[in-house]
């Protein structure tokens, strides 16, 4: 019976059709708030839906060239990593699944849709495919290690690997999350390059390489990887929801979930304010901010949370 | 890094998301670094000077008029000018003032519709859709003043079709007004918008020489040093009755041609300013002949994107002998290669579009005789038809039922 309860939790809810639900909310309020802050009307709340099926419902070409085992089975990785990941970060009370050091695992699934973005890319064997692939994985190199490091820090001082035990401890100090606004910028920076937006979207720049690693994908492969891009930017903010806005989580369930929305919806907001103001750096400028500003603040919380931790 | 010696051929073009209009541009890639780039034109080839040439002069106008779709006024206005100079028509003063107002009009649309196209060129998209939410304010005034948005169909020999109502003045000083506001908003944004600026300085640099020896026009030349505009070198309409400053620059890069035109912007709303004030009574065209005596003329006007250039030639009848356009994109696009030396991948896009390119404009007839694409043979009407029959054949589809005029069937 704990079996079947299981299987539901992690297929319905929590799990993966309610990250599916939520993902499509979230590019929903992306599209609408990006349009809006543009000057524009901006997608009514189905479109999204509409989207997905419309590309379920399409042709899906695989091109000659291709390598077609790797070619069809990236999508599915993107989205199956996503998914897993979502199932260890604590939405509100306590995580479907915890143990010691899930941060890191959490970290480590997150960072397979890249993998598979630079997979399926590589494996379509078209140029514009092949120079995003390698675009993306030259980011990762970029933004991944201060994203790690902002993301360890608040667990430095929590003296934890695991996000529930992190929780658990800024509940018994309520005003140390603020020690690591720092991180939180950090993350959130660096969360833009993890999924490719402006003004880190050179792996996908239309004007220079059509659409990157998705050059070649259509109807449901493409489907797949848009959800698990939509999916991985709900479960990227709720990470850091858990990490840096540490509240909220010893609410009755009814209010903990509109406490984890609003969260997470802030930060996508956040996120979409980002991407309406600036313009797409080129690759090289990228990794030279990433590495010159962005890793040095990322270490900077390192040692504030270190000096903290000494008087805690 | 030896994989950073290994060339790799990127095909932008001839249909590429980047490109508004069919051309190619082959990259040659080492990393991100650009190494060569060829391009070759000619998608877009319509046959518009032959066709002139078997059409009256009025009809000519509103084909000249269609060589390019934003700057429509420049390339008719300046087909006008020459056929006006043969038959030695004076114009009335105002309808010299409603050219120079259209025109002015016609270059603010232009520069605003080229920043929104320099915004997404670098993925910055937010700037594209405000100036063209801007833009509208011109194009609607446009349309109320002409009846159209673009092709205005403002010019005919001898003067001009539709005066511009008393009423309408203190309409067009309000856009001008509010544009102005917004210009002077894009101005603060692009010299303080840190991303903006990474992305356009320093790319596509072209230097005074090479702005010279390459032969380029309008803001690209001036951007670079080149301190050149034939509404003041060599004033045509209404322009020696205003006073204007040439924008230049010394950035010679795409920053600066962002300055550039964002400076003529500026300067375009004081000109309608004057425009406005001066404009003096009078009839709006003269009557013209319909036969243009024998004779040639060349006519110079500055439109938004540089220096345009026609050359008419009439023999006495009611149609041209020969019409010669030079667009200026023609002579920009030689400097884009020297521009890309050395360049990234990433900057291909914006430095091909900040010599505000219009290929349509510009693609002539074309006789390859080397390359992959040619076997150096011309064909003909007929030959063309035949081939294409039978390529359709090849593939299962009968053509040959089909009539087309002019056309032998196979």
């Amino acid at each position: 019976m704990t079996a079947v309860i299981q299987l539901i939790q992690i297929l319905i809810f929590p799990g993966m059709l309610f990250l599916v639900v939520l993902g499509m909310a979230g590019q929903f309020m992306d599209r609408k708030l990006y349009a809006r802050l543009q000057n524009r009307v901006g997608p009514p709340w189905f479109q999204p839906v509409a989207d997905l099926f419309k590309l379920l419902g399409k042709e899906s070409v695989i091109p000659e060239e291709a390598d077609k085992r790797m070619f069809t089975m990236a999508p599915v990785f993107a989205l199956a990593a996503v998914v897993a990941a979502y199932l260890y970060v604590p939405l509100w009370g306590a995580p479907l699944f915890s143990f010691a050091g899930d941060l890191v695992v959490v970290l480590y699934l997150l960072l397979i849709p890249t993998l598979t973005f630079f997979l399926g890319g590589w494996y379509s064997r078209s140029i514009f495919s092949t120079l995003g692939a390698v675009r993306s994985i030259t980011q990762l190199f970029a933004y991944e290690i201060p994203l790690l490091i902002s993301l360890l820090s608040p667990a430095l001082l929590a003296g934890t690997w695991s996000i529930a035990g992190m929780i658990a401890f800024y509940q018994a100090h309520p005003w140390l999350w603020l020690v690591n606004l720092i991180g939180f910028g950090v993350a959130m920076i660096t969360l833009l390059g993890k999924l490719e937006r402006v003004p880190f979207d050179a792996p996908e720049a239309e004007t220079e390489i059509v659409a990157g690693s998705f050059t070649e994908y259509s109807g449901r492969h493409l489907a797949f990887f848009r959800l698990a891009i939509d999916s991985e930017a709900i479960v990227s903010s709720s990470l850091l929801a858990a990490v840096f806005l540490p509240f909220g989580y010893a609410l009755p369930a009814g209010i903990g979930i509109i406490v984890y929305l609003a969260k997470v919806a802030g930060i996508l907001a956040v996120l979409a304010l980002l991407r309406t103001v600036f313009a797409r750096l080129r690759m090289d400028q990228m990794i030279n901010f990433c590495w010159r500003y962005v890793a040095p603040v990322a270490f900077l919380q390192v040692i504030i949370d270190l000096v903290v931790k000494e008087f805690v | 890094m030896s994989d950073m010696d290994r060339v790799v051929t990127v095909p932008i073009g001839p249909q590429h998301p980047a490109l508004k209009e069919p051309e190619s541009f082959m990259v040659d890639l080492r990393g991100e670094k650009i190494d060569a780039v060829r391009m070759r034109f000619g998608y877009n080839h319509r046959g518009i000077e032959k066709g002139c040439e078997q059409r009256s002069y009025t009809q000519d106008l509103y084909l000249v008029e269609r060589v390019c779709g934003i700057c429509s006024f420049a390339h008719s206005t300046a087909f006008i000018q020459a056929v006006e100079e043969i038959a030695g028509i004076e114009l009335p003063k105002r309808a010299t003032y409603i050219r120079t107002i259209i025109a002015e009009l016609e270059r603010i649309h232009s520069h605003l519709l080229w920043l929104g196209v320099a915004g997404h060129e670098i993925g910055f998209d937010t700037l594209l859709m405000y100036t063209w939410r801007d833009r509208e304010q011109v194009m609607i005034l446009l349309a109320r003043l002409t009846g159209n948005r673009v092709n205005y169909g403002m010019n005919t020999v001898g003067g001009v079709r539709r005066d511009i109502a008393p009423e309408m003045i203190p309409e067009i000083l309000k856009v001008v007004d509010s544009l102005e506001e917004r210009t002077k908003y894009y101005i603060d944004m692009g010299t303080r918008e840190q991303t903006l600026i990474q992305r356009l300085s320093g790319v596509g640099k072209l230097s005074r020489e090479d702005a010279l020896r390459l032969g380029t026009v309008g803001p690209t030349a001036r951007a670079s040093g080149v301190d050149r505009d034939t509404r003041r070198d060599d004033p045509y309409a209404a322009y020696s009755e205003v006073s204007f400053k040439v924008i230049i620059d010394d950035h010679c890069d795409v920053y600066g041609r962002t300055l550039v035109r964002l400076g003529e912007l500026m300067e375009t709303y004081s000109i309608l300013r004057q425009l406005l004030k001066q404009i003096p009574e009078g009839p709006i065209a003269v009557k013209a002949p319909r036969r243009i005596p024998e004779g040639e003329a060349v006519s110079r006007y500055e439109a938004p994107r540089g220096e345009d250039v026609h050359y008419v030639r009439g023999n006495g009848s009611e149609k041209p002998e020969r019409v010669k356009v030079r667009a200026p994109t023609l002579a920009n696009t030689q400097s884009v290669s020297k521009m890309l030396e050395d360049g990234y991948l990433a900057d291909l896009p914006i430095v091909i579009a900040a010599i505000d390119p219009c290929f349509s404009c510009t693609d002539r007839m074309v006789r390859l005789n080397e390359g992959s694409g040619g076997e150096g043979r011309t064909m003909g009407w007929e030959e063309v038809t035949r081939y294409g029959v039978q390529w359709h054949k090849a593939r299962g589809l009968d053509l040959s039922k089909i009539k087309i005029p002019g056309g032998g069937g196979a």
